[in-house]
């Protein structure tokens, strides 16, 4: 219990040290894993996005508080390899063709592993064939695109299209973002949802799964 | 030429050009390359935009090598052709701007996030802006303009990577900033009076922001720089933020909109006063022809 609260603490400082610490004596103490990623792990990246979300923190203390979850989450994932990481959903993300920018699509998915989602991350540059692709190989029920560019964003209609060639508009939820994005591109191209930030990708995410938020 | 920061202090108030991505995209350099390859393909569209603003009143143009650092260009693979890339668009501005109208060196963020929060080496930014400045400051430019900046550590890294290599000539650095219920900031966290005070006392010459906002948000950016800074200030909106109409990208604030805020920006104090994303040689037209109808006139 105690080691719990701590190792959620340490995750909103962006402890890494104190969360390699303190996960371990979740661990040593027999904490069911998946209850140490739910409390800890997920708790704890939602009150950072929760923060950063209303300025309260910038950029480098969410980062800092990924690292600290990622060194948590590497050290429980061992313990997962038998029955396999439980995960809410698969989401294939990456920042669409002519793009470069991952710094919001990074986010992004570090706040969706936190919150339990498993990350395709297929980076940046993005062929609008490969997000299709690996959503259907993977069996993943959601595409995320991320343009930063004005010049990028019209990529994202190509991979609605390529959705409604192959029948799966409405089978494989589609989330975009990204600084000129809006709700009325989205509207436009056909995609699910805009997301205007890292924490209401997660919340979008978690509705389109029809989970409660 | 006379020095830019001469020109400055004596009261001028001098017009930048607009965008150069947007202008870029409407020649055909759209979604499927970055901006940079048209250096090595077409640099002759470089010369052309560069015309077309200094025939709309552009005392200053930037190259096109916003994304031109070693470090930047490693994600597209071209990173083997950083020196072309940089010399080719200093030579295409300059064909265009003659003796007449300066060169501005334009150099943006790496795209790499600085340890402790990522896991790029600060030496290795630095390094990357060294080795960029030196072909531009080389292939001849009359100042050099770090742009876009959200962190204010790569900011200055940069800052100092240009003082290293480009010792005589003026040196601009303008941050990004996002309109935030606590004020502006940059996502990275860095206010407008910690940006203007770190700027300054490391020796930039002028200091502002570009991009992120349209005007009107510039103007209270500006007066916020006018309280924490002594130097020149420098501001090149956006035309707004973009909208979509019928698959098309549109810039909403349009010369005439920009054109209201114009003697507010010379009534604050504002130096340098430019363009970016969206922003056409008619935007530039009008900012020259405000200025000109109050009382300063271009010197060329």
């Amino acid at each position: 219990m105690h080691a719990i609260e701590l190792l959620k603490q340490s995750i909103i400082d962006g402890d890494e040290e104190k969360a390699s610490l303190y996960v371990n004596e979740a661990l040593a103490a027999k904490i069911d894993p998946q209850r140490i990623v739910n409390e800890a792990l997920i708790d704890g990246m939602n009150v950072v996005g929760e923060r950063f979300r209303v300025h309260e923190i910038f950029l480098p203390e969410v980062l800092l508080a990924a690292k600290a979850m990622y060194a948590a989450l590497a050290k429980i994932k061992p313990l997962f390899i038998k029955e396999k990481m439980p995960t809410r959903g698969k989401v294939v993300i990456g920042s669409v063709q002519g793009d470069l920018h991952d710094i919001g699509k990074n986010l992004v998915a570090i706040m969706l592993e936190g919150a339990g989602y498993e990350i395709i991350d297929l980076g940046t540059d993005v062929l609008p064939e490969r997000f299709v692709d690996e959503a259907v190989k993977q069996n993943a029920q959601v595409i995320g695109m991320s343009a930063l560019l004005t010049t990028t964003m019209p990529v994202m209609g190509k991979v609605m299209e390529i959705l409604k060639e192959r029948g799966l508009l409405g089978k494989i939820k589609v989330i975009i973002g990204g600084a000129p994005v809006n709700d009325d591109f989205c509207k436009e191209i056909g995609a699910d949802a805009y997301c205007y930030d890292a924490a209401n990708a997660v919340e979008t995410v978690k509705r389109l799964l029809n989970e409660r938020v | 030429m006379k020095d830019l920061r001469e020109r400055v202090h004596s009261g001028n108030i001098l017009v930048a050009d607009g965008a150069m991505g947007t202008m870029l995209m409407a020649r055909g350099y759209g979604s499927e390359k970055v901006p940079e390859m048209v250096n090595l393909e077409c640099p002759e569209i470089l010369e052309e935009i560069a015309r077309m603003y200094i025939k709309a009143g552009a005392d200053i143009v930037q190259t096109n090598t916003f994304g031109a650092s070693p470090l930047k260009l490693e994600k597209s693979n071209l990173s083997h052709k950083m020196k072309e890339i940089n010399a080719v668009a200093v030579q295409a501005a300059r064909t265009a701007a003659g003796a007449q109208v300066y060169v501005c060196a334009s150099v943006g963020p790496t795209g790499r996030v600085l340890k402790p929060y990522g896991d790029a080496e600060p030496e290795a930014v630095k390094d990357s802006y060294v080795k960029q400045l030196e072909v531009l400051v080389e292939s001849g430019v009359d100042a050099v303009c770090i742009e876009t900046m959200t962190d204010l550590s790569e900011a200055i890294l940069a800052l100092e990577a240009a003082k290293k290599v480009a010792k005589e000539i003026p040196i601009i650095v303008t941050m990004t900033f996002e309109y935030t219920s606590k004020g502006f900031y940059t996502v990275m966290g860095a206010s407008i009076e910690r940006s203007a005070n770190e700027l300054e006392s490391r020796g930039a010459d002028i200091i502002g922001s570009n991009c992120g906002n349209g005007i009107e948000k510039m103007v209270m950016i500006a007066r916020e720089f006018r309280k924490y800074t002594k130097l020149p200030i420098i501001v090149q909106p956006n035309a707004g933020l973009p909208q979509i109409k019928n698959g098309k990208i549109l810039y909403p604030e349009t010369p005439e909109f920009f054109s209201r805020y114009i003697p507010i920006l010379r009534d604050i104090g504002v130096s340098i006063i430019g363009g970016c994303c969206g922003t056409t040689p008619d935007h530039i037209a009008i900012i020259r022809n405000m200025l000109n109808a109050n009382g300063v006139q271009q010197n060329h």
